[in-house]
């Protein structure tokens, strides 16, 4: 472990202290576009999972294999477009690309890891950058959400071909989207910052046929 | 609609998930002051255009946003195999096969831009005057 390396990189908490108020990306949609009344039934229950923390690690999958079982107590998924989760379910790995992975946790975890995973990298190369502030995690359930996402995506939805614990990056109604499935019942859709709003809106549109529960 | 089979993310994905990015293996003189000017200028401006068999680099953009190459048909779009950065293609215009299955025409040993070439440069000559 080097010193040098690690004090050649500025980290900073962007969660300063004093517990300020935060928003999500979310906020303003909330506000502006209330979700329509679902009458009966909702077909689409929509979630968000707001301010957790996320982080993209670049670097050797080897390299970076070592650091996050040192960290995480988990394994990096090498396989392509692959999802894993802890035992808790809150933590997860996404493969991105050959040299690239998500990886999110409960807000507030992402600054410590992140300090945690550079003391183990030490001067190995590789790259972690904090995108909790760029993105959030919507989440879709329900008889219908299938219907939905086969609306709004051209990936292939069917069970077939999306098994729990797989993770893309696709289009999503024209904006791109990481779209992963955690478990038999729940998608995920981690969107971008600038996304959000219009992806929301999206899919208050999309669901309005069936019915949606936003809470 | 083409469905790209990327090696990197080992599956095929619709084409609106790709970029196209143009002729694959160009190499970069490796001794930029000392090359000619033709040579420079074909290393820049000019590039194949056959009919048949064609490298092209491709990047998956809104996936895992690497650069592939994918051999491809420009006559009848067929995509014949995608490979990794770095590897070679295993089927080219000169694979007998090939160049029987896919009717692939190649004039020239796959050369058919005007003026690529220096042996061409008489044609340019002619056109210009
Ligand atoms: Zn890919």
């Amino acid at each position: 472990m080097s010193n040098v390396s690690v004090s050649n990189v500025r980290e900073f908490n962007t969660v300063p202290d004093g517990n300020p108020k935060v928003e999500s990306p979310l906020a303003w949609s909330y506000q502006q576009h209330p979700a329509p009344r679902a009458s009966g039934q909702a077909g689409i229950v929509l979630r968000e999972k707001a301010l957790l923390g996320h982080l993209v690690l670049r670097g050797g999958a080897i390299v970076l294999d070592e650091a996050v079982r040192a960290t995480l107590g988990m394994s990096l998924p090498a396989k392509p477009n692959a999802l894993e989760h802890d035992d808790s379910g809150e933590r997860s790995i996404q493969w991105l690309s050959p040299d690239e992975w998500l990886v999110i946790v409960p807000g507030g975890e992402e600054f410590k890891l992140e300090r945690a995973l550079r003391q183990v990298l030490g001067d190995a190369h590789y790259s972690i950058v904090n995108a909790s502030g760029g993105q959030t995690v919507l989440t879709l359930s329900g008889d219908n959400a299938r219907e939905v996402l086969m609306k709004s995506t051209s990936y292939d939805v069917h069970p077939n071909a999306f098994p729990v614990g797989k993770g893309v990056t696709t289009v999503f109604a024209k904006a791109t989207v990481v779209l992963r499935r955690p478990s038999e019942t729940h998608w995920e859709l981690v969107v971008r910052r600038s996304f959000a709003d219009y992806c929301y809106r999206w899919l208050l549109d999309a669901s309005a046929e069936y019915g949606i529960d936003t809470q | 609609m083409f469905y790209i089979f990327c090696p990197y993310c080992k599956e095929h994905r619709e084409e609106e998930e790709f970029h196209a990015r143009g002729q694959a293996h160009l190499m970069r003189p490796s001794d930029p002051d000392n090359t000619s000017d033709e040579e420079w200028g074909d290393y820049l401006f000019f590039r194949n255009n056959p009919r048949g068999i064609h490298h092209e680099m491709w990047v998956h953009s809104v996936g895992c946003r690497k650069f592939f190459n994918i051999t491809r048909n420009t006559v009848t779009y067929d995509i014949l195999e995608t490979y990794p950065m770095g590897e070679q293609p295993t089927i080219t215009a000169a694979t007998p096969d090939v160049r029987h299955e896919q009717g692939v025409q190649v004039a020239d040993g796959g050369w058919q831009t005007v003026g690529a070439r220096s042996e061409n440069k008489a044609l340019n000559e002619e056109t210009s005057s």
